[in-house]
């Protein structure tokens, strides 16, 4: 099992985005540098010149105490707050280092949290909304060997760890190209070129009359537009889901197989997960339960535990759509019965899809035919359990987190290791539109205001890998009939 | 056999836009320079539209003007009219324009290079390089006259291998019916340069008196005297108008009807021709349902009745430009006195030069101008400069000066050029500078004044007075950040008038002039300087308070900009010696070879991580260095 590959997807995948050269040398990384999972605490590490300043933005220590002004290499309480909401985020221990005695020779702040997903991104998406730009492969060891930390003997391996991170992120990313989100963020894209190309037309071509002046007025209608459609990225964006909820897992399994004990093992072992998202209150009842770290957001239990089968209830064709939007099914089986028509056709339905298969009721005589099963399972994970004498849930726990974290699940992985980037220059393209939107409401000149409408742009770019600023100029040659 | 027609530091070939900055600028920091051009009667000829200027490309001419170049206050001395363009946005943007008496222009700028001190202008076709172990030494002409030298500055413009294209017509030409150089483009291919075929236009020009300008919109010069100049005291006052009027459905029917006889369509143009400066007949095919275009009228002098007519770039048939112009209101009757033309050209792939503009493959060659895949005479005249400039600094054994992306427009023109290269004609925006704000019309003498004093362009008398300005700037700047304004009645009312509300309390005068609905002189009302102040420094000090905000956010850009231009890539780096890199960025590395690691990171196909495998790299060497 990889624990750690998770982590540095999370940490390379940020890379081969971006960075206009002028961010890259010693401004203020971050990453989550302890294995993901496992771990009862989880570390988000800061290293750059602003590392006390960004702490300082979020955090509020007992008696309004100020990171900046601690002594160097000491540990403090203290709760993480946003800043935009002043809600507390987290309960955190901050260790705070100060250059050049560091890994990187740099300030370095170490902010010691909840193990887990949730919690750990949650972290790091504010230290990168409040000024953090995550790390890029290798890019805490490259800063070490810049710095002189690391002596010439390292410095090929320093290259060697950059291309070899870079290559599986880009592969990562090009995964990421397809789907909703990217669509939705070359969509809105457009229609934020389309307005810097009217501008930039007002300004190249004073006198060309062909197209209306760039009023604040219409810049505004604009920038309301494309703020609204930014937050609503933010708060229903498919790939948001699962950071925000979990990896959405169904049980399914003919009735009487143990769906509901494996629900109530799930849920009993593994402290429910406190969401206030909205959401909770649809018609599919939803349970949210943590599991080694990774946290599943259990759908239609309330189907589960009325023992029915999903199938049954809505049919072949309709379950299939349900369970196709899922990240990890769990196939339940009865060791004690032979293999139904049934559970054939649940391995049909759930093809190609992320399962794990639970022979349950170990306890009782096997008739069921296990060759046939493997058969049937194909690749998939198969877990033995008897729910009833609390056997094999541990089995199952680990199947589920080394799935997770050995990237099998790729779905659910990929866009997960997106999000916190994602959400990350989502809100910071909000707060550029809004910082346009409060330009224009002061009487800023347009070709002013241009500049935090062009940052929103190229911020969206950054999350689908996608920068150049000639488009800008092709926009403005396709768009309008210009020319003396 | 050639002859020995005498030796130079440097010789600048052509007297274009380009040339005539090159050879000013080389004679200027103490070269001895030579220029040489095909026709004596054709030095800074406007082959195109009689206008210099306009959004981005003035804030060059300012440029130049703040170096020590000429072309700002050449048309200051010569224009027929002048006007600032985009006075209601941001003071980024604005930028003057002026139309030119083409003729007044040409005969002005020859007239100053004839009066420089250390500048020859001759007339001759340079047919060759004089080559030797590798480097170039000089130039041979077409009569046999070798003349030697110690940089050489190529600016061709569009003569090499010209063919003009009119219609069914086509012939080797250079712009305007001149000779065209071909022996030296032929020669610039057996030295190894990789030349592409650029394509660009000109419309007809028509009789003035011919005209029904009842028909068309006047656009007259601004009422407030403007110049390029930091220099000009003398204003013309007398200015002529333009004027516009549009093309009609008829027009557009005529194009359609003859697109089969258009060059463009039949496929005899090959070269690339520009976006930004499209035919006509582009235009009507590209934006089919648009009913007009804008056409201006603009004079080509003062002295003459030809008159230039924008918008109009064509390459089709006379009979056809006949019947094209007959079909706009104000032309039914006009008479057409030159038909336009396209021609296409010889241009070298600029990203086989250094950002001082000197050939990689043949040292002490420079190119400049329209020969580097540019359009514009300002565009030229930048390069010109800055081709001049170094090509005299190195004849002298001086350093070479490259601006960056943050010092000048010309800095990111020559920046793009050598770092990406361009497949069209390259025309300057203002939207290719990330810094625009920082590249203003109003502070390229702060910019750019103190480098051209450090390497000789700018004499002493026009330092020291540059000098009192910048320290009479930074004094009223201090002062106003200093100073308090108390919320008196005087005061509120002052605020209430201009649409602001009251103070609560005292307030800095520099806090109170950030409010957008007040001015530098209503501060000045209220707080008055004990002496007064230049309009040229009031209008910094309003600049650079009300913008601060933004001002700041670029300059924290430029700094973190200059890190990475700080760390150099020796120029014999060897890329293939870099594990690591990836094969696309490798081999653009290797034709590109930038000189710092903020160049290699804009090379399109390098992406961050080859920039950062370059850093670690290039940091390895140091340390090998220091541990030897």
């Amino acid at each position: 099992m990889k624990l750690g590959s998770f982590f540095y997807n999370i940490v390379y995948c940020s890379k081969i985005f971006h960075k206009r050269d002028e961010d890259m040398e010693f401004d203020t990384i971050t990453a989550i540098s302890t294995p993901m999972g496992e771990g009862a605490i989880a570390i988000v590490r800061l290293s750059g010149d602003e590392a006390l300043a960004i702490a300082d933005r979020v955090y509020r220590g007992p008696g309004g105490k100020l990171l900046s002004e601690v002594n160097s290499h000491t540990i403090h309480y203290g709760n993480l707050i946003d800043p935009k909401t002043q809600k507390v985020v987290e309960e955190v221990m901050v260790t705070v280092m100060r250059g050049p005695k560091t890994f990187t020779r740099e300030d370095v702040v170490e902010i010691n949290c909840h193990g887990g997903l949730v919690s750990v991104n949650r972290v790091l998406q504010l230290v990168l909304a409040n000024g953090a730009r995550l790390a890029e492969p290798g890019e805490f060891t490259k800063r070490a060997f810049l710095n002189g930390r690391i002596d010439l003997s390292q410095a090929e391996a320093v290259m060697d760890l950059i291309r070899a991170k870079t290559d599986r992120a880009m592969n990562v990313a090009l995964g990421q190209m397809e789907g909703r989100l990217s669509k939705l963020i070359r969509e809105l894209r457009q229609e934020i070129l389309e307005t810097l190309a009217h501008v930039e037309v007002n300004i190249d071509y004073p006198e060309y009359d062909d197209v209306e002046e760039m009023t604040h007025g219409i810049f505004m209608q604009r920038a309301a537009h494309v703020k609204s459609e930014l937050e609503r990225l933010l708060r229903t964006s498919e790939q948001g889901k699962i950071l925000r909820e979990g990896l959405s897992t169904v049980i399914i399994g003919r009735p009487n197989v143990g769906k509901s004990s494996l629900l109530n093992s799930l849920v009993h072992e593994n402290k429910a997960i406190v969401t206030d998202i909205p959401g909770t209150t649809r018609d599919v009842i939803e349970e949210y339960v943590n599991v080694r770290g990774v946290p599943l957001r259990l759908l239609d239990t309330a189907g589960i535990r009325e023992t029915e089968d999903i199938v049954e209830r809505i049919g072949v064709e309709r379950s299939r759509a349900v369970l196709k939007d899922a990240d990890l099914i769990l196939l339940v089986l009865n060791n004690s019965d032979e293999l139904t028509v049934e559970d054939e056709q649940l391995f049909q339905i759930t093809e190609g899809m992320d399962v794990i298969v639970i022979i349950n009721k170990m306890d009782l005589p096997s008739k069921i035919d296990i060759d046939k099963v493997k058969d049937l399972a194909k690749n998939r994970s198969i877990v033995t359990t008897s729910l009833l004498e609390d056997q094999g849930v541990d089995e199952l726990e680990e199947a589920i987190s080394s799935l997770f974290f050995a990237g099998s699940l790729e779905a659910g992985d990929m866009t997960y290791v997106s999000n916190s980037r994602h959400i990350a220059l989502i809100s910071q393209a909000l707060t550029a539109i809004t910082d346009a939107m409060e330009a224009i409401e002061a009487g800023t000149p347009i070709d002013l205001v241009q500049i935090d409408f062009t940052r929103t742009w190229e911020l969206l770019g950054e999350i689908i890998g996608d920068s150049v600023h000639e488009s800008l100029i092709d926009q403005l040659f396709s768009q309008f009939c210009l020319g003396k | 056999m050639p002859y020995d027609a005498g030796t130079y530091d440097v010789i600048v070939v052509g007297a274009g836009h380009a040339g005539v900055e090159a050879g000013l600028s080389a004679a200027r920091i103490g070269a001895k320079t030579l220029m040489l051009t095909i026709n004596l009667d054709m030095v800074a000829f406007m082959p195109c539209n009689p206008s210099v200027g306009g959004p981005a490309k003035g804030i060059v001419v300012r440029e130049i003007d703040a170096l020590g170049g000429e072309m700002g206050k050449n048309i200051d001395k010569t224009h027929i009219q002048m006007r600032m363009l985009n006075t209601g946005k941001g003071p980024a943007v604005r930028a003057l324009r002026a139309q030119a008496d083409k003729f007044l222009y040409q005969q002005e700028m020859k007239k100053t290079i004839e009066n420089e001190e250390n500048l020859d202008l001759v007339q001759g076709l340079v047919e060759r390089l004089i080559i030797e172990d590798g480097m170039c030494k000089g130039v041979i002409t077409q009569t046999g006259a070798a003349y030697y030298s110690k940089t050489v500055v190529i600016t061709t413009g569009t003569f090499l291998r010209g063919e003009i294209i009119l219609g069914e017509l086509k012939y080797s030409s250079g712009p305007n019916n001149q000779q065209p150089s071909i022996k030296l483009s032929e020669h610039l291919e057996e030295l190894g340069f990789d030349l592409v075929r650029f394509k660009t236009g000109t419309p007809p020009r028509v009789h003035s008196e011919t005209i029904d300008y009842s028909k068309t919109e006047i656009q007259p010069g601004d009422d407030v005297p403007r110049a390029f100049s930091y220099e000009t005291t003398k204003f013309i006052t007398d200015q002529l108008p333009c004027w516009l009027t549009y093309t009609s459905e008829i027009t557009h029917q005529i194009i359609d009807d003859n697109l089969h006889r258009s060059p463009m369509y039949s496929g005899m143009i090959k070269g690339t021709g520009p976006r930004y400066c499209p035919s006509i007949e582009d235009k009507v095919v590209r934006f089919h349902d648009k009913p007009r275009h804008q056409i201006f009228l603009e004079p080509e002098g003062r002295n003459t009745h030809e008159v230039y007519v924008q918008g109009l770039s064509t390459s089709l048939p006379e009979d056809v430009q006949k019947q094209v112009l007959a079909s706009i209101p104000g032309l039914e009757n006009v008479q057409m006195m030159r038909a336009g033309y396209a021609i296409e050209y010889d241009s070298v792939v600029p990203t086989q030069l250094w950002p001082t503009l000197e050939t990689k493959k043949v040292p002490n060659l420079y190119t400049a101008g329209q020969i580097n895949g540019t359009s514009g005479y300002e565009e030229a005249a930048g390069q010109g400069l800055m081709a001049g400039i170094n090509a005299g600094l190195k004849a002298l054994n001086k350093e070479e000066l490259i601006l960056s992306r943050s010092d000048a427009y010309i800095g990111v023109l020559i920046d793009d050029l050598v770092t990406k290269g361009t497949n069209e004609p390259y025309r300057l925006l203002t939207s290719r500078a990330e810094y625009r704000l920082l590249l203003r019309h109003d502070n390229a003498d702060l910019r750019l004044t103190e480098k051209g004093y450090e390497i000789g362009m700018i004499k002493e008398e026009r330092y020291s007075k540059f000098l009192e300005k910048k320290a009479a700037i930074e004094s009223e700047l201090e002062r106003l950040k200093s100073i308090f304004i108390k919320p008196t009645a005087e005061v509120q009312e002052l605020i209430v008038s201009k649409g602001g509300s009251e103070l609560k309390d005292g307030i800095r005068a520099s806090d109170l002039l950030k409010r957008p609905e007040m001015g530098y002189e209503h501060i000045q009302q209220l707080v008055p300087a004990d002496f007064e102040i230049a309009s040229d420094v009031s209008e910094q000090v309003e600049i650079q308070i009300k913008y601060e905000g933004y001002i700041e956010k670029s300059l924290q850009q430029v700094e973190k900009l200059k890190k990475m231009e700080n760390k150099k890539i020796p120029e014999n780096i060897d890329y293939d010696a870099i594990s690591g890199l990836a094969t696309e960025a490798r081999q653009k590395l290797k034709e590109v070879r930038p000189l710092s690691v903020a160049q290699a990171s804009r090379i399109s196909g390098v992406n961050p991580a080859d920039t950062s495998i370059l850093l670690v790299y290039l940091e390895q060497g140091k340390i090998a260095r220091i541990s030897q």
